[in-house]
């Protein structure tokens, strides 16, 4: 008996070997004639892990990046492009008002957990969303810069009125969205895959929203187990031993189907660690190098992919509040003339960085061809502020607040930046006190939230494609950082942001930019480019301005 | 036993008591605070605010620290205000690393250093003994991160011998359970997991190796010569035992006794060793978190780790001081 057993197994084993062999030999087969191999796994570096694979609690790279990978949004941006495209909706369209937005949505969708995607779906988001609460309305820094507030606003949060009024599925596959006020935040920052739709049925089985009471942030298991989209990669695990986040495709994908069968994003925080690690092959990629390390990759061989119309900007702050020498439009224009601009951009960027003219790019309708410029002068730098009154028995004095230890994709090092600026201020009679400070714990509350110092570096990497993403972000309303009160500047900025229609809009985003750079409220110094580099093997990636790539088409080819 | 155990315990409580407060007090005196993490890349005076008064900073400073301290006694670490996370449950997914690559150092100090002690003694004034001595000179001289940079950069990156960061390959897809990886891949039969994360454990092994195994050498060889010149050494060789006996029974059971005290002492240093090399190797472990914290100013991660890292220093040389008295029966504890 145990010995027929034995015999059946063999046969079964061996039966089995075959087949998974044939298997195995077409699937070979298979990345020949391709090129490449579609069960690889792409290994993508990161600079650190993510904090909630639900990104609407996000706000960081690293985090949306997994989520690009994980959900689908209404609307998308062209690989490569800062143009937005359908994305889970075919196209939307808004009353004369910009207040109600009517979303048309594709009905070929499903969500990772099989649930169907339709109008009912887009309205649970959103009513989750709005209906956040206790220590939930914490982390959503994007649902705030969209709605403002949420349905109760926790007292001890500080939020005010809600723009989002509420959500109807018209029909299966329409979606209405009433607003308010109108915004030119709505809908294009829905392209950002912080809004990526998430399966209803999982949100409530897996209690997403439950962050616990106003205090503390309790993860629910949705953040760390259960992200369930519509993506081209489903999640399987997050080991936060190895810091990995490991993705497989989704066969079902209503695109084109995915060209990796798993990707890993696997956390080295040190950027030499990364170097080191695409070099010895341990890692396909990583974003974002540092443009020290440009010629080094190249030299190795390795894809270097520059993003050459760069979508962010570096400037030096003035901080008005306080100090009555900078309130004089004389002294704001004397610094921008005194400070070397082209210098610190040919000795410090990669090429192709610019020096910037106003504080939108130039990649973004709404730059305008015509803004007042300030050319490197310091005599007349100097006479600015002798007129101002300021010469060397009365010199000006100035704090200038620089961070450590950070480099942002707009700014290479800031103590490079800060050893040319201060001379430069220097050299027309300014003395200058630099102040260094850690970027997260201590420069970022210092200069935005308490407006301290009176110059300070800051940059933006824009999150959408629109200009007011940069100049709304600084110049809207009142604000610590920059400690001006303009009203007509700020009702004319609401003005456009509540423009409908779209040309209309840009031109007053053009006429702000002419404006503000009048005004001066501070100098803009740069675009710069940026970058993300790959191993010599893997094809596929479009490097976007917006640094928004999927890694569904990416390609590991077979040798 | 049970007394000199309990006593010793009781030791414990005022000095982390102290450092608790010193701590506390050190961690708010640094400039800036934790308040802005993850309040995005613009936080609002409003959200500032809103975020010290949850965290409980607009309070005084004893306040927080009264506070702090009943949650403590009542088994919370607190959370972390990087990644929301538990501290314990963070603390334990890293320790296994840590322990991990400090005892594999530890293995390859003990288990290289001793012989290469014994050894040297021996062949007193010979080249070996000679090479050996300026050997472990460089090994004690030679800062640890240096020396894990240089092999990272030998054996890693050019020669390719070694991987050059993390625990495992990704894409292992191993099972874990402990979190001890090397173990882990043998409890489950995943014998590529298992030597993959061996693998992965040379280079940062060796380089936290460096200093204990110098020092080791150094302790074993002295210890050794101090021995071989005993009594009752000569002694046992006069009534006729055979070398190996007096060698095992004699000479290196005694000459033990100090090496193990300093074993004990090491592992301290093996800490701190750790903490550099966990960063070089990008070594998911509390030293490397430990780092990422101070950075980030996240007060209840560096709070709960620096004072469970005091305790296991304090339990360690415990249990020196009781192994020593096992090995050598006329230390007795009164």
């Amino acid at each position: 008996m145990r010995q027929r057993r034995l015999k059946a197994g063999i046969a079964v084993g061996a039966v089995a070997a075959l087949v998974l062999s044939a298997c195995a030999s077409e699937r070979v087969e298979d990345a020949e004639d391709l090129g490449y191999d579609p069960d690889a796994t792409l290994i993508i570096g990161t600079a650190g892990e993510v904090t909630s694979l639900d990104p609407i609690y996000t706000a960081d790279g690293e985090s949306i990046r997994v989520a690009r990978m994980i959900y689908d949004t209404l609307l998308d941006i062209r690989p490569g492009t800062t143009e937005v495209v359908p994305g889970l909706a075919t196209s939307w369209d808004s009353d004369p008002s910009g207040t109600s937005w009517t979303f048309e949505l594709r009905d070929d969708v499903t969500f990772h957990d099989g649930e169907p995607f339709n109008a009912e779906a887009v309205c649970a988001n959103f009513e989750r969303y709005h209906n956040l609460e206790g220590a939930a309305q914490s982390p959503p820094y994007y649902w705030r810069l969209l709605s403002g507030g949420f349905a109760n606003n926790e007292p001890e949060a500080g939020l005010g009125e809600p723009n989002y009024q509420s959500c109807e599925a018209t029909d299966e596959f329409t979606a209405v969205i009433d607003l308010a006020e109108p915004t030119s935040r709505f809908p294009r920052l829905l392209s950002l895959h912080v809004f990526g739709m998430h399966s209803p049925a999982a949100l409530e089985e897996y209690n997403a929203s439950d962050l616990g009471p106003w205090g503390d942030v309790q993860w629910p298991e949705y953040s760390t187990d259960h992200p369930t989209g519509t993506g081209p990669f489903r999640f399987v695990e997050w080991d936060q031993a190895t810091q990995e986040v490991r993705l497989e495709r989704n066969d079902d994908y209503w695109g084109e189907t995915p060209t990796v069968a798993e990707v890993i994003f696997r956390a080295i925080p040190d950027e030499t660690q990364r170097v080191e690690s695409l070099l010895t092959g341990e890692i396909h990629g990583f974003d974002l190098p540092a443009p020290a390390h440009w010629d080094t990759l190249e030299a190795e061989g390795m894809n270097l992919l520059v993003r050459d119309t760069p979508v962010n900007l570096l400037y030096v702050a003035f901080t008005q509040e306080g100090n009555e020498a900078l309130q004089d439009l004389r002294v704001r224009r004397a610094i921008a003339h005194a400070l070397n601009r082209e210098g610190l951009v040919n000795a410090l960027m990669p090429e192709g960085a610019e020096v910037a003219t106003q504080f939108t790019p130039p990649s973004l309708p709404g730059w305008a061809d015509d803004v007042i410029t300030y050319e490197y002068d310091p005599d007349l730098a100097r006479d600015l502020l002798a007129e101002a009154g300021y010469d060397e028995d009365n010199p000006l004095e100035l704090t200038f607040l620089w961070p450590t230890e950070v480099t942002r994709p707009y700014m290479p090092s800031p103590q490079d930046m800060i050893e040319l600026f201060a001379p430069d201020l220097e050299a027309v009679g300014i003395e200058v006190e630099p102040i260094s400070m850690v970027w997260g714990t201590e420069f970022i509350p210092a200069v935005i939230a308490e407006g301290e110092g009176d110059l300070h570096f800051l940059g933006w990497t824009g999150d959408y494609p629109d200009a007011f993403n940069f100049i709304g972000t600084w110049f809207a309303s009142a604000n610590a950082e920059f400690g001006f009160d303009n009203p007509e500047l700020f009702e004319k900025m609401a003005q456009a942001d509540q423009t409908v229609e779209e040309a209309e809009r840009i031109a007053l985003y053009e006429e702000l930019n002419r404006e503000i750079m009048e005004f001066l409220p501070g100098v803009p110094i740069s675009h710069m480019p940026n970058a993300i580099v790959l191993a010599p093997n893997v094809e596929g990636v479009v490097q976007g301005p917006l640094a928004n790539e999927r890694f569904d088409q990416a390609r590991i080819l077979t040798e | 036993m049970f007394r000199f155990i309990v006593r010793r315990l009781l030791q414990v409580i005022p000095t982390l008591l102290g450092l608790s407060v010193l701590l506390f007090v050190w961690l708010r005196a640094l400039p800036g605070g934790p308040e802005a993490a993850a309040l995005g890349p613009r936080p609002t005076p409003e959200a500032l605010e809103a975020a010290r008064a949850r965290l409980g900073l607009d309070e005084p400073l004893w306040v927080q620290y009264g506070r702090y301290m009943r949650r403590l006694l009542n088994g919370d670490l607190g959370t972390s205000t990087v990644t929301n996370r538990p501290v314990l449950d963070e603390f334990l997914l890293r320790i296994p690393a840590t322990i991990e690559l400090a005892f594999a150092a530890m293995a390859i100090a003990i288990a290289v250093g001793i012989p290469v002690g014994y050894f040297a003694a021996r062949r007193r004034g010979r080249l070996l003994d000679g090479l050996t001595l300026s050997g472990s000179m460089l090994g004690i001289c030679t800062p640890v991160f240096f020396l894990a940079f240089l092999l990272k950069w030998v054996f890693g990156v050019n020669l390719g011998w070694f991987p050059v960061s993390g625990r495992q390959s990704s894409g292992m897809n191993a099972t874990h359970i402990t979190n001890f990886f090397v173990l882990d891949g043998i409890l489950t039969g995943e014998w590529d997991a298992a030597w993959d994360a061996a693998i992965h454990l040379v280079l940062p092994a060796v380089a936290v190796a460096s200093i204990p195994f110098a020092i080791i050498v150094r302790m074993t060889r002295a210890s050794v010569l101090e021995v071989l010149g005993e009594d009752y050494v000569r002694t046992a060789e006069a009534k006729g035992l055979t070398t190996k006996v007096v060698r095992r029974r004699h000479v290196l059971r005694n000459a033990l006794l100090p090496v193990v005290t300093v074993v004990g002492v090491l592992t301290g240093a093996l800490l701190s060793g750790a903490v550099l090399t966990e960063t070089v190797f990008t070594i998911n472990g509390i030293g490397r978190y430990l780092y990422l914290a101070i950075q980030t100013q996240d007060y209840p991660v560096l709070m709960a780790f620096i004072l469970i890292i005091a305790l296991i220093f304090v339990i360690i040389n415990m249990l020196v001081d009781i192994s020593y008295s096992i090995i050598d029966p006329r230390v007795r504890v009164r």
